[in-house]
């Protein structure tokens, strides 16, 4: 074996516990939930029709597909007002504009969740204030329904959808900027047609990851949606654990993976995700 | 390219200050219909300020900026209508080298026919037109610096502003470059404004230079009037290089005579009696072979040498004037030059030249 053989090897030994470790906990159960998907309650692709059939399994997945976008495109929205703002800070102001957007996600999510539910509940802060100062006169549904599970959604991503498009924007020359300008470009029309295309796989990487997250998320729609309103995530919790139908709760995990690897797949040929997400290179 | 003319430039006492910082003090100068001005001056001495200003990216202290008569002064960039070549080009990554060329047209919302029309003439000008589809990435620097000169000119701006157009080339590509920006110069007729801190593109590009220092226009003049006659130690020093004399002056018959120690030297000019400060280029220094005869003969040793290819640099070490540079054509050297050996330097009296000293 020539020396650089014998150095790769080396580094695969590096590699090999993390690989086990892995494969035994990750890659192995994974499997077993497709397994499960097509062998329960009997063999065959029967919970796989429910696709198709079942109104319910439908519903679901117009639920999860409907909140997921629209978290995606809210988050994107605010997302890229910060990121602009934080981009544009000096480097002072830049550290604590930061420190600001990364806090919230050292807060557990479930006391995010029932720091929105006091906030949003009939009685809750809003409301009563609303209510107070004479805005309205009935208490606003603001939680245990879709708006309630896209506030806390929103509120959970907007960090995620922050630093990808940040990334993007901080790699953009400021003298391109200033040479739209000089050229007759106004303030907006430099933005439009230089920062705007130039930040924009920051985008649809903060998109893709935004969305790919919210696909599964299950503690606040959960708590938000007081479970009327159900997401894939916690559809597949109450099959599993409360109905005991294994196969179809596994059917659509599976289909929660397949929808996570298209997306990859689809948007990763559109944009270098690697290098978006800090892979380098 | 219509053959437009260029627009005058007025500045009127220009003043940029940062808090307790000044970067320009009150800088007057005009730039005529069609010249080539460059701005000269080591880095800190305000000239990429002033650029800014005229460009409209710097608001000004105090001052007047005038184009043709009108004040600019409060002028947005996008509104003053003048070209600008930055300082690494610039260019927008995400479009191919004819939207580069195309954007100033787009912004100005010009009808996709006239716009193609004028893209394809001024890649052409800068003989660029089989690029025209290639990402900035894929240009050498030289193609993306005739980028960056296409769009700042296709839609024939009132000045072309350029930021140290050629810092980021290497030595040979520059002095090619020059000369392209040189012949685009006299092809487009337009006003230029350059910013350098070069000396040697200063000389070779302008009809004009303007020296800066310490945030002041020190001197403004053609090349040859600048390098021939320079007014302070500072312009003799940063353009070429230069020997200084000081002395106590005396008018005399041909000009004026200077003594310092045993040793008077002869010069052209008048000077007030008392203490005066002659430049003296190297090059006007020969080497005299043995009874040769010059206005100024001073004898000396060699203390230092070196060989150029061009020619030589000599340090000559003399009794009264210090230390005396001089550059020798190697073609005509009457010796070999060696350290220790003793020489006869001669010039004439028109080549040196009384400047000010410094003001503090």
């Amino acid at each position: 074996m020539n020396p650089r053989g014998r150095h790769a090897l080396g580094w695969w030994a590096l590699i090999m516990p993390a690989f086990l470790l892995m494969t035994a906990f990750y890659v192995a159960p994974i499997l077993q939930v497709l397994a499960i998907s097509v062998t329960e309650p009997q063999p065959g692709l029967g919970n796989y029709e429910r696709l198709f059939t079942s109104e319910s399994v439908q519903r679901v997945i117009g639920t999860t597909l409907r909140i997921g976008f629209i978290t995606t495109v809210i988050s994107l929205l605010l997302g890229y007002v910060l990121a602009y703002r934080i981009a544009l800070a000096g480097p002072r102001a830049q550290r604590w504009w930061l420190l600001a957007v990364l806090v919230p996600l050292w807060i557990s999510v479930l006391v995010r969740a029932f720091a929105w539910v006091t906030l949003l509940r009939r009685q809750g802060l809003v409301n009563e204030g609303l209510l107070a100062a004479g805005v309205i006169e009935e208490p606003l549904a603001l939680v245990w329904n879709e708006l309630g599970i896209v506030i806390g959604m929103v509120h959970y991503m907007v960090p995620y959808a922050v630093l990808p498009m940040l990334s993007a924007m901080r790699e953009i020359d400021p003298r391109v900027l200033a040479a739209a300008r000089g050229l007759g470009a106004s303030r907006a029309g430099a933005f439009l047609r230089v920062f705007l295309p130039l930040s924009l796989p920051g985008v649809i990487a903060a998109g893709v990851l935004v969305f790919i997250f919210s696909l599964g998320f299950y503690i606040t729609p959960a708590i938000l949606g007081g479970g009327k309103t159900l997401m894939a995530a916690e559809w597949i919790k109450l099959q599993i654990l409360d109905l005991i139908r294994w196969g179809l709760g596994a059917m659509l995990a599976t289909m929660l993976v397949v929808a996570i690897l298209a997306t990859l797949a689809v948007f990763s040929r559109l944009v270098n995700l690697r290098r978006l997400f800090g892979a380098g290179g | 390219m219509s053959a437009v003319a260029g627009h005058a430039l007025s500045l009127q006492g220009v003043a940029k200050r940062y808090g307790d910082f000044t970067a320009v003090q009150g800088a007057t100068l005009e730039v005529g219909n069609g010249e080539f001005l460059t701005l000269l001056g080591p880095s800190g001495s305000g000239k990429t300020t002033i650029l800014m200003m005229i460009a409209g990216f710097v608001e000004p202290s105090a001052g007047r900026i005038l184009l043709d008569g009108r004040d600019i002064t409060a002028l947005p960039p996008e509104r003053r209508d003048f070209g600008m070549v930055f300082q690494g080009y610039a260019l927008f990554p995400h479009m191919t080298v004819a939207e580069n060329v195309a954007f100033p047209l787009r912004v100005r919302r010009m009808s996709r026919g006239d716009r193609e029309a004028k893209v394809r003439a001024a890649l052409d000008l800068v003989q660029l037109d089989r690029f025209a589809d290639r990402r900035p990435a894929q240009l050498s620097g030289g193609q993306q610096q005739r980028v960056a000169l296409a769009r700042a000119l296709v839609f024939d701006p009132a000045l072309l502003l350029l930021d140290e157009p050629l810092s980021a080339l290497d030595k040979k590509l520059r002095a090619e470059l020059q000369e392209e920006l040189k012949a685009l110069h006299r092809r487009v007729g337009r006003t230029f404004i350059n910013v350098t801190h070069d000396q040697e593109e200063a000389l070779s590009l302008s009809d004009r230079i303007a020296i800066l220092n310490h945030g002041n226009v020190v001197q403004v003049g053609s090349p040859e009037g600048l390098y021939e006659r320079p007014a302070t130690r500072f312009v003799a020093d940063f353009l070429g290089k230069s020997n200084f004399i000081e002395g106590e002056a005396a008018p005399d018959a041909g000009g004026m005579a200077l003594r310092r120690g045993g040793t008077v030297v002869l010069a052209r000019g008048t000077a007030p009696a008392g203490k005066a400060l002659l430049s003296l280029r190297p090059e006007k220094i020969a080497l005299l072979p043995g009874g040769g005869v010059e206005d100024n003969v001073v004898e000396g040793r060699i203390a230092a040498w070196s060989y150029l290819g061009t020619g030589y640099a000599v340090t000559v070490a003399t009794q009264d004037l210090g230390e005396l540079r001089v550059h020798l054509p190697a073609w005509r050297i009457p010796v070999a030059p060696s350290e220790g050996l003793a020489v006869r330097l001669g010039w004439s009296r028109d080549a040196a030249v009384a400047v000010a000293e410094d003001a503090a």
